[in-house]
């Protein structure tokens, strides 16, 4: 069995119009057994940018203060807040800095970076375990489901969803996904960024 | 001050004089004020650095000699002082901007790559076995944070952010002299010529475009900034500093 479905999860990211959502499951498993139903994947980077790491749930402690860290002495040298790109590269860096002995994680970002003319502009990545950028435009997935989450995401998104449309694609495509995967589910957590809110909503699925 | 021989505290950099100075780093300045003269101006839409190349036979091939260096597409450096020092600096500059590029995949920002160039100064003022760097320099380059922006490094590790400035020899009359040029809507073009005009007030020989070198920052407008960072035609990052060719200096000479 792959050290990659140790503890089990499951992370999705979708593009919307002038928003991005961010969704993860909140099982920790042992294995087949389940141990949480409460276990957070998603962390909040900065105001307008999300970090999913699906993956070894003890990998996933060390990056998360790992990258709080990175970020914070970045934040204090550059008197200024890290934009998604910048902070997608520096996930990558990191993770390929461990290129022989990896964090078992596939990290998952959402965020909105600022364009020159004072706009807003929708930003999803994801890499796998050693750093490898995966610049979507529509969604990305990774976990335990990522196959399943595929296929249904390839079903339900469209382009320029609105934030209360996103939400629900996001929703449902992360329950009826996790529903066919028994290393992820036991409930979830959404993340609808916009311009001027960050909305979070706690969805109960099949506890089972 | 220390005596005309620097006296007991010139030569252990660790160790202060009684007056509080660390007399080496002063000696770095003097080092610094024979250099030739460099200056720097910020204008409304980039900033001009010129420096004086003067070589001491008509033998040498100044062709070859670089005074004003390219860092990285958006930040460059010229000097006075110590040659040597300074390409020393420059290598390590260069090194810093490409593994800043390497963690986050973009060039870092001047005053980050300032700061890190300051920080290599200042730890020769504190290090065994070393002397202070024999340079002051001006860092000029553009970022999407602060804009333009231009910055002045001393031998101690010091540096600050400036409008305009002027390093090495005669820096005293040449900022005398860019206070009374400088106005804060002043254009690149006439920061280029306030630049030479500068140069030529303690200017010894013919000023020509081999005895000149420039670099500007130029800008980006809003529709390059739309574009991205990346040129099309080549895939690499669109340059904002760049050194002026001497035919471009001989134009401006002429003017």
């Amino acid at each position: 069995m792959s050290i990659m479905e140790y503890n089990g999860g499951s992370v999705v990211a979708m593009v919307g119009k002038d928003c991005v959502a961010i969704a993860s499951d909140l099982r920790l498993g042992n294995q087949a057994l389940g141990i949480s139903s409460n276990f957070q994947k998603i962390f909040p980077i900065t105001d307008r940018i999300y970090l999913g790491l699906p993956g070894l749930a003890t990998d996933v402690t060390t990056l998360r203060e790992r990258f709080r860290f990175r970020v914070n002495m970045y934040t204090i040298k550059e008197e200024r807040e890290i934009e998604p790109e910048t902070f997608a590269h520096l996930v990558s860096s990191t993770l390929y800095e461990h290129r022989f002995g990896p964090y078992f994680v596939e990290p998952v970002m959402a965020g909105l970076s600022k364009t020159p003319s004072g706009g807003v502009k929708p930003f999803i990545a994801a890499t796998d375990l050693i750093g490898c950028l995966n610049f979507a435009k529509d969604f990305v997935v990774a976990g335990t489901a990522s196959s399943k989450l595929y296929g249904v995401a390839e079903g339900l998104w469209e382009p320029d969803l609105e934030a209360e449309d996103l939400f629900e694609t996001i929703s449902q495509t992360l329950l009826n996904a996790v529903d066919r995967d028994a290393y992820s589910g036991w409930g979830c957590i959404v993340h609808v960024i916009t311009k001027d809110k960050v909305v979070t909503r706690t969805l109960k699925g099949r506890m089972d | 001050m220390a005596s005309a021989d620097g006296g007991a505290y010139s030569y252990s950099l660790t160790v202060f004089s009684p007056s509080g100075k660390l007399v080496q780093i002063e000696h770095a300045l003097a080092a610094v004020a024979q250099g030739t003269t460099s200056l720097g101006i910020k204008a409304s839409n980039g900033i001009v650095i010129a420096t004086e190349k003067k070589t001491s036979s008509i033998l040498i091939d100044d062709s070859v000699i670089d005074k004003v260096a390219v860092i990285c597409p958006n930040i460059g450096i010229v000097y006075s002082g110590m040659g040597p020092d300074f390409r020393v600096l420059i290598t390590k500059a260069r090194k810093s901007a490409q593994a800043y590029w390497k963690i986050y995949g973009e060039y870092p920002p001047t005053r980050v790559l300032t700061q890190e160039i300051a920080t290599v100064m200042q730890k020769a003022t504190q290090s065994g076995g070393v002397r202070p760097y024999g340079v002051s320099l001006l860092v000029a380059g553009w970022d999407s944070h602060r804009g333009p922006t231009l910055y002045q490094v001393d031998p101690s590790g010091s540096y600050w952010a400036w409008k305009a400035s002027a390093i090495g020899k005669n820096m005293l009359n040449a900022k005398t002299f860019l206070e009374k040029r400088y106005n804060d809507d002043i254009s690149l073009e006439d920061a280029i010529h306030t630049a030479l005009l500068t140069l030529k007030e303690g200017f010894e020989g013919q000023m020509t475009e081999k005895t000149i070198e420039i670099g500007v920052v130029t800008v980006p407008t809003e529709a390059e900034l739309e574009e991205g960072k990346i040129g099309g035609e080549t895939g690499r990052v669109r340059p904002t500093f760049r050194k002026l060719s001497e035919e471009e200096v001989r134009d401006y000479l002429a003017l």
